[in-house]
């Protein structure tokens, strides 16, 4: 557990990722309430919001959550076919592919933004899948999305 | 400088193209009503009068001042702190004021790297000696300085207190005009106002009856890579329109001219982030659920960054491209 529980170089010595969880309130969350009614341990650096749908995920919603400190972000949704409003995890899945380009664009790696598809029994699952987040954001650090007073070039040559 | 009682009016301009200076010369025969009704104070573009001549009027002596263009460095920032400080009210005249616009763009890099591509590696440059542009310089005794280029770009908001915003790039005549009647008329708005309607753009398009309900579009296609049909929904055509996030005002102008709306009005008053929710359009309305097909389908939108935010990156909640991934990206 301490191996790889190290944090990246530039993180400071507490630092946890924080992942903004959206959970369909249909699958994923229950899937989460299973975790807990079953005592499956798993990684606690998630913070749930619990949305009705993944369709109801907006993307300014993931925006707002690394703009205001997320280090990862994760949606969880209804297998194909599944979607208790027939087509709302379709949607999510178009969006989160079109969000992912424009996240990579600006400089947030892909690793940070993923899509799941739990079912409400799938508890085992959505272990696995918080672990794996939770490891591969360790290791990419804080997202440091803060943008810098602008030091003028003239204080720059000055130095 | 005159002193008829007349309320004084200033324009001014920041990082922008002139297109908005050149919205209020294509004010037409109706600039003569404007030049009767008020005092132009201060406008670079079209008259002659200096800095000094601003600093030297009263705090508050200004009734309006109309600022265009995006804050991209500290000369511009100086300027418009001024004026702020001269002016009763201050209105972020167009789409690079109002949401940093097209230059807004460049947030996409820094400042090394901007500098790194015009001053080194444009395929036009020639510059041996590899000069960049220097603050600060003395040549035989002389001091000579130059403003300080900012690393983020930023809208008029973002560096002083704007009252009214005025959207478009750029602004139609017909909104300028009603502005300043608007300003004149003494019944002023609520502040922060958006001056033009606050409903999106498909409500007052023309070709709003041929948009079907449910829309499906199996590859997205650029303006060039078709016959567009004059009649019909652009959406529908499979041509991406930002018409469904953008707010109305501009009667169409585009779509009128048989090309998609590109968003330069910035979205309705509730939208937080124009490009999240014309993302959130456009992609929901893919026609397909096959996982490998979808992301097929959306590699037809070969830029979504500069497509979605062409005028509002500076804006968006993110703001720019995260700036350690702009420097370790540097050859």
């Amino acid at each position: 557990m301490s191996d790889e529980k190290k944090n990246p170089k530039g993180a400071a010595e507490n630092w946890e990722p924080k992942i903004v969880c959206f959970f369909c309130n249909w699958c994923t969350y229950l899937a989460a309430d299973l975790a807990g009614t079953s005592r499956i341990k798993y990684a606690p650096n998630m913070r749930v919001v619990r949305v009705m749908c993944s369709g109801r995920i907006d993307p300014q919603f993931v925006f707002e959550a690394f703009a205001k400190g997320a280090d990862g972000v994760f949606i969880g949704g209804c297998h194909p076919g599944d979607c208790h409003y027939q087509e709302g995890n379709y949607k999510a899945l178009r969006r989160f592919h079109l969000l992912k380009r424009v996240l990579i664009g600006m400089g947030i790696e892909e690793d940070r933004f993923r899509l799941e598809w739990i079912s409400a029994s799938e508890a085992d699952h959505l272990k696995t899948a918080v672990n794996d987040m939770v490891a591969k954001v360790r290791a990419l650090g804080p997202l440091n999305l803060e943008i810098p007073n602008e030091v003028s070039a003239r204080e720059v040559t000055a130095r | 400088m005159t002193t008829n009682g007349k309320p004084k009016v200033a324009f001014y301009w920041c990082a922008s193209c002139g297109g908005c200076e050149e919205t209020v010369v294509d004010l037409a025969e109706n600039i003569l009503d404007v030049v009767a009704a008020v005092d132009i104070v201060f406008w670079p573009v079209a008259m002659d009068f200096k800095r000094k001549d601003v600093e030297a009027m009263a705090d508050g002596s200004i009734l309006a001042c109309f600022i265009n263009g995006a804050i991209r460095n500290s000369e511009q920032e100086e300027m418009v702190e001024m004026l702020r400080r001269k002016s009763q009210l201050v209105i972020a005249y167009g789409a690079c004021s109002h949401l940093g616009g097209i230059p807004g763009l460049a947030n996409l890099w820094d400042r090394k790297s901007i500098f790194q591509t015009v001053f080194h590696d444009g395929p036009s440059t020639v510059n041996p000696q590899g000069t960049e542009p220097q603050p600060k310089l003395e040549d035989h005794g002389r001091h000579v300085t130059l403003p300080d280029f900012f690393n983020t770009v930023r809208a008029l908001d973002q560096v002083i207190d704007v009252d009214y915003y005025m959207p478009g790039c750029a602004p139609t005549p017909k909104l300028t005009l009603q502005a300043l009647q608007t300003l004149l008329s003494g019944k002023l708005p609520p502040k922060g106002t958006v001056l033009s309607p606050d409903t999106a753009l498909c409500k007052e398009c023309p070709r709003i009856d041929t948009k079907p309900d449910d829309l499906a579009i199996t590859e997205f296609k650029r303006p060039h890579e078709i016959l567009i049909d004059e009649e019909k929904c652009l959406l529908a055509q499979g041509i991406p329109c930002m018409g469904p996030a953008t707010r109305g005002g501009c009667e169409a102008l585009c779509i009128k001219g048989n090309m998609p709306c590109s968003g330069c009005f910035g979205p309705p008053g509730r939208v937080r982030d124009y490009g999240g929710k014309i993302l959130s359009a456009l992609a929901s309305i893919v026609g397909s659920r096959d996982d490998a097909e979808i992301v097929k389908i959306l590699d037809s939108i070969p830029d979504p960054i500069g497509t979605f935010y062409r005028y509002s990156l500076p804006v968006s909640m993110l703001r720019r491209k995260k700036m350690d991934a702009v420097s370790s990206e540097k050859k």
